[in-house]
């Protein structure tokens, strides 16, 4: 490769095998350094792109249900997505109950979604778990679908009483996220 | 042709320059006894002290590290003294964590601050109890309450303090340790001067007269925990300095210890380079002097 | 590609014969910075700046690009949102004290290629096209660089933009129309924000695309070299490839031990701490200078402090035109020096006036530019000024046409190894005298 001198002639007879090898091995070593400092350079290129620090820090909501009758439901708003807060009838609890679990996509019983002695007040995420839409069935009037929780609209997808799939693409139910009754009024998510 | 113009254009502009400097040095010409300065020195000019004593933090340096215990000390102080008047708005209470708080010490903190927020029944603007997410609040609602309540001086927010000023922590250490009353000598030399009613006289102020009272009076005004330095108003200007630094570029430490193995790579590497280079090069140095 | 024994490229892979028939990308990389391109023998390590200031535009365009996802130009949030670089984003505190000192190590990297440029005439026929162009990217830079720093929108970002753009404020009867419309306003604010950004954003690219066309003009005559005596046979060159590529590789290594330590160690160094202070419409900071290379210019600026022709010319507009001209006249500089030597080392009196002359004049120039408005510093700029505008426009003309020049090596080859090694060679053989 250093043969390209033009007229000047490389003294090759002076290179014993050891020296082209010797030669090649530091022309190798120092082109695999510059490679290897041009990947790491890019891991901090990569990484910025990742949430930053004000958006990891989980944050918290807290949803005052004094308001909701049963039957009614809200949105608000959590860590920048909608939060669904149901307060069920006992009726939509006896039918979400009267569901055996071998028919469900993503078997879950409705008190396995509540907490005890609070399975009125269902409380999952807004979030379609097909593609992210916000179903249809929270706010006062809205279409709440074939299985009378919630439907989305995007691409047809039907949730239960208990915010369960039961019809269309989605795979999961709709998610729960972690909640606590700080009083009976009050719901603190997150 | 160009060359003609250039020479012309060339001389013009160097002969208007000249002009100036001409007329410039006639109107120094009477004052060339005191050079260069043209009217009566200020009282600041004389006895305005520029440069900050030196301020020794574990920070400091190429191989610094926080010093944790001091940062929470400083934390203290600002929390108890400068937090009155002075906001922090670019330091959120879960940065805390940093200074060796775990997760439920933050809760608290953030708990006993009170944050704007809204009344979610009414929709009025309110305060509730600060979480971990939030923001040091301003002691003020807006800028013109700030300035009501201080004589018309808004108290600077102090998250960057210790990069907005010459001399950094060490110019905030100097201010708060340099209050003290004008010296005779100041008197004596500038009858005329006075601190205006609103005003009080710091060495280290470049107008010598600032408006933020002494903000740190007496020793043991806070109280540190047990094993803790004893709070004198040097140790706790120390220590607030210390976590200003902190809040000014909390990523410091990090940058200094992430600049080693940089530098240490790109020394192997430039090492390799340099190798190469000479081996490449080899080739081009003719022998033939010393063969023939 | 200039001279006929340049090597041609060969692919041997058929995907890579595949790819020249298509699409000669790999060729047109061979032919420029690879074997195919023959360079002077004996360029020395000033010759490998030109190279860096790519890496350092590269540099800043990466970095550039990346600091653009997090950050907003808004008048409101903008100062906010360069902390939250700096706190939050991950890896943002480095990134953001890349690019700024990446434009100050860009200077740098820039000042020194131009006065070797200037020691050396490179500007000279038959590159003035080349010289023509990298005085055009210097002013895109000039322009870049100021409206970046206006981004974080602290207290020197917006005093800066106020003071520059008042520049055009002195141009005669439409000087003040023209500040509003630069500002879309009567001060920088959210209008004068967001189309910086916008700029400052476009620019780079437009740099980018000059810098292809430098390089280009810079491949028809080939590379100048520090004799400054053309290249006359195949001896006097080597290719590109591997002997400048390994060259600037150690000169890569060099350059970014020194510029990582400036990130990691002094990153606000070359800062102001009025910029780390939100911009205040209301208070003006007590020293404002710009960034450390505008300083001569911004020196030359404030030399002028008093009307000529009594009064014709007000200093103010002599100031700007003054500091204007000061870059426009590097444009005429391959008019202005006719002198048929291009190299320093064989023009007695150019390198005289170049080392006692110049080089003082600008170093005097960046200090007081950097000073505050006060003696000596403006007689000092006021000297150094007169200097600077006779250096190019009056003292390069004449010295170019009484000079005697030393006597130049007959070529380049026997620059480097003697006339002994070079006869043997068979290159001046007939003509060593």
């Amino acid at each position: 490769m250093a043969d390209t001198t033009g007229t000047v002639q490389p003294e090759t007879a002076d290179i014993g095998e050891d020296g082209v090898r010797r030669r090649d091995f530091i022309n190798v070593a120092a082109v695999a350094a510059a490679g290897t400092g041009g990947v790491i350079t890019l891991l901090p290129l990569i990484s910025q792109m990742a949430p930053s620090a004000d958006v990891l820090a989980a944050s918290t909501t807290e949803v005052d249900i004094s308001k909701i009758e049963p039957g009614q439901a809200i949105k608000a708003l959590f860590r920048r997505q909608p939060l669904f807060v149901r307060n069920l009838t006992p009726k939509e609890i006896a039918e979400a109950d009267a569901v055996p679990l071998s028919e469900l996509r993503d078997p879950q019983t409705l008190e396995e979604r509540t907490k005890p002695g609070k399975t009125n007040w269902l409380i999952t995420m807004g979030v379609c778990t097909h593609l992210g839409c916000t179903p249809l069935g929270a706010g006062p009037g809205e279409d709440r679908g074939p299985y009378g929780g919630y439907f989305c609209p995007c691409h047809g997808s039907a949730y239960d009483t208990a915010a369960r799939i039961r019809k269309g693409p989605a795979p999961k139910n709709l998610e729960v996220p972690e909640y606590e009754f700080t009083s009976d009024t009050v719901v603190k998510v997150g | 042709m160009i060359r003609i113009f250039g020479i012309l254009a060339g001389l013009f502009f160097s002969l208007s320059v000249l002009w100036a400097f001409i007329s410039g040095a006639i109107a120094v010409a009477p004052v060339l006894g005191e050079y260069g300065q043209f009217t009566e020195p200020m009282a600041d000019k004389v006895f305005h002290e520029k440069h900050p004593p030196a301020l020794h933090l574990q920070s400091d340096g190429p191989f610094g590290t926080w010093d944790l215990a001091q940062l929470q000390r400083g934390f203290q102080v600002y929390k108890e003294v400068c937090a009155a008047c002075h906001s922090l708005k670019f330091v959120a209470f879960r940065d805390l964590e940093e200074l060796g708080y775990d997760k439920g010490q933050v809760k608290t903190i953030a708990a006993g601050f009170q944050v704007p927020g809204v009344d979610p029944n009414t929709g009025e603007a309110t305060t509730r109890p600060g979480m971990p997410t939030d923001y040091f609040p301003s002691p003020y609602p807006n800028e013109i309450a700030a300035k009501a309540a201080n004589n018309n001086a808004v108290p600077p927010d102090l998250s960057l303090m210790a990069k907005a000023r010459h001399g950094g922590p060490a110019y905030i250490h100097a201010i708060l340790t340099g209050y003290g009353p004008e010296p005779e000598a100041l008197k004596q030399q500038f009858p005329d001067f006075k601190v205006p009613s609103t005003g009080h006289y710091n060495k280290y102020f470049p107008s010598l007269a600032i408006a933020m009272p002494p903000p740190l009076t007496a020793e043991g005004q806070v109280s540190y925990a047990e094993g803790q330095p004893k709070p004198t108003i040097e140790q706790m200007s120390t220590d607030v300095s210390a976590f200003l630094e902190w809040t000014a570029e909390p990523k410091k430490v990090k940058r200094t210890q992430t600049g080693w193995p940089v530098l240490g790579f790109l020394l192997f590497a430039t090492i390799l380079a340099y190798l190469a280079k000479k081996q490449v090069w080899a080739a081009l140095k003719p022998k033939k002097k010393h063969t023939a | 590609m200039s001279f006929p024994w340049a090597k041609q490229y060969e692919p041997k892979h058929p995907l890579m014969r595949y790819l020249d028939e298509k699409l000669p990308m790999p060729r047109l990389v061979y032919n420029a910075i690879g074997s195919g391109y023959p360079v002077p023998r004996n360029l020395n390590y000033m010759w490998n700046f030109g190279v860096l200031a790519g890496f350092c535009l590269m540099l800043q365009i990466v970095t550039g690009v990346v600091l653009a996802m997090h950050y907003a130009a808004n008048s409101q949030v903008a100062f906010a949102t360069t902390e939250h670089i700096m706190r939050d984003v991950n890896w943002g505190w480095m990134l953001r004290y890349m690019h700024a000192n990446g434009a100050s190590a860009f200077f740098v990297v820039v000042y020194l290629h131009i006065f070797r440029g200037f020691f050396y005439s490179s500007y000279k026929a038959p590159r003035e096209m080349v010289w023509l162009l990298g005085v055009v990217i210097f002013l895109l830079m000039m322009a870049t660089a100021f409206m970046g720093y206006v981004l974080p929108w602290g207290q020197m970002s917006f005093w800066g933009a106020k003071v520059i753009t008042g520049l055009f404020g002195a141009i005669p009867v439409v000087g003040e129309p023209i500040q509003i419309w630069l500002l879309g306003g009567y001060a920088p604010d959210n209008a004068a924000l967001n189309r910086f950004f916008s700029l400052h954003f476009l620019l780079p690219f437009v740099i980018a695309a000059v810098v292809i066309l430098h390089i280009w003009a810079l491949h028809i005559p080939g590379s100048s070299n520090p004799t400054g005596v053309e290249v006359k046979s195949e001896s006097d060159t080597i290719p590109f490839h591997p002997y400048y590529t390994a060259k600037d590789g150690f000169g890569l290594g060099v350059f970014l031990i020194l510029y990582f330590a400036m990130v990691f160690f002094l990153p606000n160094y070359l800062g102001h701490p009025d910029n780390y202070i939100e911009a205040n419409p209301i208070s003006t900071p007590a020293h404002i200078v710009p960034e450390w290379y505008f300083w001569p210019f911004y020196a030359i600026l404030r030399a002028f402090t008093a009307d000529i022709f009594f009064g014709l010319i007000p200093a103010k507009l002599m100031g700007v035109l003054a500091m204007f001209s000061a870059i426009l006249c590097w444009f005429f500089l391959p008019w202005l020096d006719k002198g048929p030597v291009r190299s320093g080392h064989y023009r007695p009196l150019f390198r005289k006036f170049f080392w006692f002359g110049l080089i003082p004049t600008m170093l005097v120039l960046f200090y007081c530019g950097g000073a505050p408005a006060e003696e000596p510093y403006v007689m000092l700029s006021q000297l150094a000024t007169a200097y600077y505008f006779l250096h190019f426009l009056v003292i390069l003309p004449i010295i170019s046409s009484i000079e005697k020049p030393e006597p130049l090596p007959y070529s380049i080859t026997e620059a480097v190894l003697g006339k002994d090694e070079a006869a043997q060679l068979g290159d001046s053989a007939d003509t060593a005298k």
